[in-house]
């Protein structure tokens, strides 16, 4: 009964640059779909920017970074529930 | 039946358990004191069987004498106490644990106060803490119930030690290595996958190894060609995300090594078989009550018969073999079966077991023991051994914890998945399948659930180990506590340390009963990992000690530590707090910074490069000053803030070139400001054009400083230029140190002239050496404080709090007013920041020269008000009186006022003065 | 102190329970009903937790208003007020915080009296340990902010907290060296189940219907206002609403058509095996990452922090549980022996501020409890006592008026970010 043939676990956060990695290298990085508001808005608008993100069960769109991997930021469609990752892609500005 | 019984029938007059067959070496061990011998193999529970003993413990509430119920992790009444080596156990299961040589066994709970609970019994039904010891108040009563509570005794010297476990990805992870398990890894691992076979036993078979006569050897013999990895002794215990089990492995000892594994597997099959449910009668708490299969177990695995005389009490065909193999062992049995025509029943009588067919047991008497069993129909026979079976539960826990959910189907009578989980399959007696190998007769294990409506039922027990009782359930019903969860936590069913894996079923369906509803209805409760309980070390692993949130530390430690530093740990890094046995020295330390030179590593201080042509633009973006007009060859001090408005930071930027930057953050943000940085450059700059490389552990930086700190330096020849003109105050030059590049630094962090010398991080010691040997004089981040604090220097963190911004801190507001924005701008402009009670960073004094601890409010008014605290304070070498920083309320206005101090109970008065206590001409900065 | 007040129930105390003993204890009757809602009530809650459940007793108590129904989705109680590590104090840095928590400190003290059932809090003190001169500093700013406003709290030294508490590993160059510690001794922990089961008992014999298992798909809003929920039991209509479910309000905000300042995560916590007794105060490290205390069963109820991401998963990550377990076992080393029994997770509102949002929302008849993040527990009296008020009156009480939803676009936040590992 040996361990042979058995290998650290790859992970299944699949990062487009370092391929599938365990979760724990990656960190939450807020809500993409809130853009910063430009000169002129209202301090309710700051508030909503600053504070407010999306926030519900099922499938939603999140940044994340490899954080303890190569640092790049993505955007991941996660399901809040089952934690499960249905697409990654490198954030743009 | 293929399995026989491994010796002939015994003879002579014998009550309760005994070893009838076997052999292997003598284990010696003590129970309750007593000297006793088991056998290699044997767990401490049929060891105990072995010698005889019935009565393992008391229960929790009542103090009843309680018996093994079952041989595994299904075991509510053999919790023990182990001590082995000296290290002491709480809470062993003994029916799960190898016996070894010394073990000192001992019950957790002793007889206690048995008659006064026996006369309570009728007034402390479920909950009734919660309808009394309301008055006087809870806490009159609660250091009794305390003492009354609890199981094992914790040893406060003891310590257990974990071997280190790990992370392993397979394609496939099975859990039970029984006919079921086997066939499935072994059919995967032929198709080429990697498989993983796990089993909390010490041997493959599940409990094909004392039922279904299946060539176990063989079955293992075919896994382990076709390649599969099989682990005994190792329990998956949790279903996590992600495809992963957590994998407890039995170390060698009780108190040395069980480690803890993270298996990764796409599929997970789940051969996790059944747990047997005990019947419900009056009095089946009784020593000498135990599980049917149990009974098997012990019987063929440990040859331990537990009972000359025992009664078998089934609703189902999977109690016959047990009958069988007793009777062939040489015990007088008789079956009892619920039902009319069991198809077993011919082979029972040919076996010389004497049958009984629709009858029930009603209750069990016998003075701490079992001696009778009356029936239904009125029969009342000796015994001395109950073998029950109240039907099965497929071991569902994993299938649950991954998220699925698990129903009573009351048609086939037995725990049914409602939906797949994906990456889950259920194998043999889990997914209902109750076949046996070779067996020509049908085989119904299902047997419902059977509540009955006769005898006491505060006598019945549904959780042995909480003590929970028929009536207890009967209650919670009337109380309309009518949920399982209800039920659960009002009679704590099911939550004792075997988590109700005997008691939960049954508890559901009395609930049913009792609420005249379905259990299918009812639902079950949460399944809630762990399956077993787990060591703590186990699952602590390698996170102990030094390696548990490791410190960082500097490339000169070592020399530090020849300098005579005490070094302490700030904020994960490990420094020199000063140079000395303790901080009497620290006064020295900070008059030779103000008279002479003296020297500290400053080498995690941040140095963070910030290149490309977008470089300045996106340091522009993320200082609360501007960078981009800063010349090359000099540097600049800045804040970084949050969006929130909040000062998150404060360093210098260096430019190094028209597109290079190098940004000097403090030590504990430098992670905080690259991470920041990262996510503003990929998310609104883009990656192109500008790139951040944290440079910070590359490079050894000491900080030189000190009216005579140019001359120090000169005798080091890595600059040739000192002169101050050429090389002013916020710039630098390069240089070259011991043929390597280095760069010098004209800044301060205590108010003198101050030179940062930075080398390549393996020159540190050289570097440090040369600066001693050049006179200057080490001093730690004590004394740097203090430096600090008496030029008004702030350390964001400790001298700012989660509502600072720059204004607090007496930067302008016209310097905060820029057209191309940065980060936290909007913020500053929200009503708050134009608050009157806004706190902002003053200092304090007092006229009798004293200190004002740090922590310290100011307060005022009646009731008083905290108006601010005090953020840093010391007494002052330099000045010969104390020194303090503060947050204040309406602060810069009250410069000059006078404010109390409140100090743990203590108040006095300061007043209010600027921050900089020390040169605030900074005349020193080129003395 | 007000007069006890739990309607048309019998009373619990020792000797009914030994008269019910000689009985058999068949007398008791139903703790709460469990009623078909009617169509229509003065005031609807959603949320049949703590605090839904405080908010229902104190608009019967405080206000007389008993038209008052209770909406629970799943049973009640089963929330974070059943998840929790039932932790009580008030030893928080800003005066509006403490007066809350305080305040609720109190009402907790009399609870078990005041609603007739014995909640078992037991002021065993909590002690929040510092491991640096540096962290005892931080911690005597806490203790002075307190003691300003009167409220209880003190230092210890290292060798009295080794005194109060042997188990920590006494030496000096271990992981985590005791330098000094933080007590409340007032502070403590509860019979968590025990606070939802009494409120429903005493609003429910003042005449408060709880319907369980009972789901708001919807509100009903006309004119601006709300008018009814929509359920199983089909619309309910009502003249005023309050919410508290804890872990559901952004998605109950969204149904009624607003968004706050929340984000849901997951905070677990776990108990090991029962002992018998050896750990008589809540030990807490913040930078340790752990706290831990013993129930009067003799389990290690240990917490940690949160899980910062998004998540509804209600469970706990093992990642987490291994990084809590290792840290309480490196500050008590005995702890070594013991076994883990069960864990589990709870979903909880964390705010920006770490402070609790309560009261209007933008919709003028809603009125908000939510965002206690982590430390909910605790607050439940004074969390139901300033819901009923936001609902009765229409306006905050004192005690409520920093914590509503505009402090966010003001900038005027109560920042408790140094509240303690996970601050319950």
């Amino acid at each position: 009964m040996t361990d042979a043939g058995l290998t650290p676990a790859p992970g299944s956060f699949p990062c487009p640059f370092c391929g599938p990695r365990d979760e724990a290298e990656f960190r939450y990085g807020g809500d993409p779909d809130v853009a910063r508001p430009g000169p002129g808005s209202s301090d309710e608008d700051w508030a909503r920017y600053l504070y407010v993100r999306e926030n519900r069960r099922g499938l939603v769109r999140e940044y994340w970074v490899h954080a303890q991997g190569c640092g790049l930021w993505l955007i991941a469609e996660r399901d809040t529930v089952t934690h499960l990752i249905q697409s990654v892609r490198e954030a743009t500005p | 039946m293929t399995t026989g019984p491994q010796t002939g029938p015994q003879t002579g007059p014998q009550t309760g358990p005994r070893r009838i067959s076997g052999k292997g070496a003598t284990v010696p061990f003590t129970f309750a004191g007593r000297r006793l011998e088991g056998r290699a193999g044997d767990t401490i529970a049929s060891a105990l069987l072995a010698n005889g003993i019935l009565t393992v413990g008391r229960s929790f509430k009542y103090r009843r004498p309680r018996g093994i119920l079952a041989a595994g992790e299904d075991e509510p009444n053999a919790i023990l106490d182990v001590v082995l080596n000296g290290t002491r156990v709480p809470n062993v299961r003994a029916t799960l644990q190898p016996l070894e040589a010394g073990m000192e066994v001992t019950p957790v709970l002793g007889r206690g106060a048995e008659l006064l609970t026996r006369l309570l019994a009728p007034f402390i039904p479920s909950g009734f803490y919660y309808k009394t010891f309301i008055w006087p108040d809870w806490r009159f009563f609660e250091p009794a119930i305390r003492r009354m509570a609890g199981l094992g005794r914790l040893d406060p010297a003891s310590r257990a030690t974990a071997g280190p476990g790990g992370h392993l990805a397979v394609d496939l992870c099975v859990v039970g290595a029984g006919r079921s398990g086997l066939g499935a890894a072994t059919r995967a691992a032929r198709a080429g996958r990697r498989v993983l076979l796990v089993d909390r036993q010490d041997a493959p078979g599940g409990a094909s190894r004392w039922r279904s006569g299946a060539d176990i050897a063989a079955l293992v013999a075919r896994a382990e060609d076709a390649g599969v990895t099989i682990w005994t002794g190792a329990t998956a215990f949790g279903a996590y995300e992600n495809g992963r089990l957590g994998v407890l492995r039995q170390g060698g000892s009780l108190t040395l090594g069980d480690s803890l594994w993270e298996v990764r597997a796409p599929e997970v099959t789940l051969a996790t078989g059944a747990l047997e449910r005990p019947a419900l009668f009056q009095g089946n708490d009784l020593p000498g009550t135990m599980l049917a299969d149990a009974a098997l177990c012990y019987l063929l695995r440990h040859g331990v018969l537990s009972g000359a005389r025992p009664l078998v009490v089934t609703n189902n065909d999977s109690a016959y073999p047990v009958a069988i193999a007793l009777a062939m062992a040489g015990a007088a049995v008789t079956l009892v079966d619920a039902r009319q025509a069991p198809a077993w029943a011919a082979r029972a009588t040919a076996a010389g077991v004497r049958m009984v067919v629709g009858a029930r047991i009603v209750r069990a008497t016998g003075r701490g023991r079992v001696d009778v069993a009356v029936l239904t129909d009125g029969q009342r026979i000796g015994a001395d051994l109950i073998a029950m079976s109240g039907g099965w539960t497929p071991t569902v826990h994993l299938y649950c914890q991954a998220g699925g959910k698990a129903v009573w189907d009351e048609g086939r009578s037995t725990l049914v998945p409602a939906f797949a989980v994906p990456g889950i399959a259920l194998a043999g007696r889990v997914a209902g399948d109750w076949t046996g190998p070779e067996d020509a007769l049908p085989w119904d294990w299902a047997g419902a659930p059977d509540v009955p409506e006769t005898g006491k039922a505060k006598k019945t027990w549904v959780d042995l180990q909480n003590d929970v009782t028929l009536a207890d359930v009967q209650l919670a019903a009337r109380e309309n506590f009518a949920s399982v969860e209800h039920l659960k936590r009002y009679t704590t069913l099911g939550m004792a340390t075997d988590q109700g894996k005997t008691a939960n079923l049954i508890g559901a369906a009395a609930l049913a009963q009792a609420t005249g509803r379905r259990t299918t209805d009812l639902g079950l409760t949460t399944y809630r990992p762990p399956y077993v309980p787990v060591p703590m070390t186990a699952l602590a692993g390698l996170s102990r000690g030094p390696l548990q949130t490791p410190l960082r530390r500097l490339a000169a430690e070592a020399a530090h530590r020849a300098s005579g530093a005490t070094l302490r740990d700030y904020g994960g890094l490990l420094r020199p707090a000063f140079y000395g046995p303790d901080d009497s020295v620290i006064p020295a330390e900070c008059r030779a910074a103000r008279e002479g030179a003296v020297v500290f590593d400053a080498s995690s201080l941040g140095k963070v490069a910030v290149m490309g042509p977008k470089a300045g633009e996106l340091l522009d973006f993320l200082f609360a000053s501007r960078m981009s007009t800063l010349a090359p060859g000099r540097i600049r001090y800045g804040l970084t803030l949050s969006e929130a408005g909040t000062v998150t930071d404060d360093g210098v930027v260096l430019r190094l070139s028209p597109e290079e930057y190098l940004v000097s953050c403090s030590s504990s943000h430098v992670r905080a400001f690259v991470a920041s940085a990262e996510e503003w450059r990929q998310t609104r700059f883009g990656r192109e054009g500008v790139h951040i490389h944290d440079r910070t552990a590359h490079w050894a930086t000491m900080s030189l400083s000190g009216p005579t700190s140019k001359a120090v330096l000169a005798k080091l020849g890595i600059v040739t230029g000192l002169d101050d003109a050429a090389f002013p105050h916020m710039s630098f030059v390069a240089g070259r140190f011991q043929g390597h590049p280095a760069r010098v630094a004209r800044v301060s962090f205590t108010g003198e002239r101050g030179y940062e010398i930075s080398v390549p991080a393996g020159l540190a010691i050289p570097l440090w050496e040369a600066l001693a040997s050049a006179g200057a004089t080490p001093i730690g981040i004590e004394a740097l404080g203090w430096l600090r604090a008496e030029k008004g220097f702030i350390y964001v963190g400790q001298d700012t709090d989660g509502e600072t911004t720059p204004q607090d801190l007496g930067f302008d507001a016209p310097r905060l007013k820029r057209r191309e924005g940065f980060v936290g701008d909007r913020a500053l402009q929200l009503p708050v920041a134009g608050d009157a009670h806004r706190k902002a960073l003053v200092g304090l004094s007092r006229a009798d020269g004293g200190t004002i601890p740090a922590g310290a409010h100011l307060i005022e008014g009646r009731p008083r008000r905290s108006i601010g605290f005090v953020t840093s304070s010391h007494l002052s070498p330099t000045l010969g009186r104390g020194v303090a920083l503060a947050l204040l309320e309406g602060g810069r206005a009250r410069i000059g006022q006078e404010v109390t101090w409140f100090d743990l109970g203590k108040t006095g008065r300061a007043t209010v003065t600027a921050p900089c206590a020390w040169d605030p001409e900074g005349r020193r900065l080129d003395a | 102190m007000s007069p006890p007040s739990i309607g048309e129930k019998p009373r619990y105390s020792a000797l009914r329970l030994f008269l019910e003993g000689l009985r058999g204890q068949k007398g008791w009757g139903p703790a709460w009903r469990s009623p078909e809602p009617k169509r229509r009530y003065d005031a609807i809650i959603i949320g049949g937790g703590g605090h839904g459940l405080s908010a229902a007793y104190h608009l019967a108590r405080d206000h007389g208003l008993t038209d008052v129904l209770v909406i629970e989705k799943a049973w009640l109680g089963g929330g974070n007020t059943g998840r929790n590590t039932t932790i009580i104090r008030s030893n928080y840095f800003n005066r509006a915080s403490q007066a809350v928590y305080d305040a609720s400190l109190k009402l907790y003290e009399g609870l078990s009296r005041e609603l007739n059932y014995n909640i078992m809090f037991s002021q065993r003190g909590s002690i929040e340990l510092a491991h640096s001169a540096a962290e005892m500093e931080g911690l005597r700013r806490v203790v002075n902010a307190m003691q300003v406003n009167g409220i209880e709290a003190s230092l210890l030294t290292r060798d009295e907290v080794l005194d109060m508490v042997p188990l920590l590993d006494p030496r000096r160059d271990c992981r985590w060296p005791v330098a000094g510690a933080m007590i409340q001794r007032r502070a403590g922990v509860a019979r968590h189940d025990a606070v939802a089961w009494g409120y429903a008992r005493a609003a429910d014999g003042m005449g408060v219907d709880i319907v369980q298992n009972c789901a708001v798909s919807g509100f009903r809003i006309e004119g601006g206002r709300v008018t009814g929920v929509e359920t199983p039991f089909g619309l309910i209509e009502a003249k005023v609403f309050g919410m508290a479910v804890a872990g559901a309000s952004p998605e109950l905000a969204a149904l009624a058509g607003f968004r706050l300042p929340l984000l849901c995560m997951t905070l677990q916590a776990m108990v090991s095996e029962p002992l018998k007794p050896c750990l008589d105060q809540v030990v807490a490290s913040t930078p340790n990452g752990a706290y831990v205390s013993q129930s009067d069963k003799g389990e290690l109820v240990i917490g940690g922090g949160l899980e910062h991401l998004p998540s509804f998963a209600r469970r706990g990550g093992l990642a987490k549980t291994r990084e809590v377990v290792a840290s309480v076992v490196e500050m008590f080393p005995s702890f070594s022996t013991l076994k883990l029994m069960r864990q589990w997770g709870g979903t909880v509102d964390t705010s920006p501020d770490n402070s609790p949002i309560l009261g209007p929302s933008p919709v003028p008849n809603l009125f908000l409890n939510c965002g206690w993040g982590t430390g909910g527990f605790k607050a439940i009296p004074i969390g139901g006592k300033l819901l009923a008020h936001l609902m009765a009156t229409g306006r905050h009480h004192p005690l409520s008026e920093p914590f509503g939803l505009e402090r966010f676009a003001t900038g005027r936040l109560i920042d408790e970010a140094h509240a303690g590992v996970a601050h319950d």
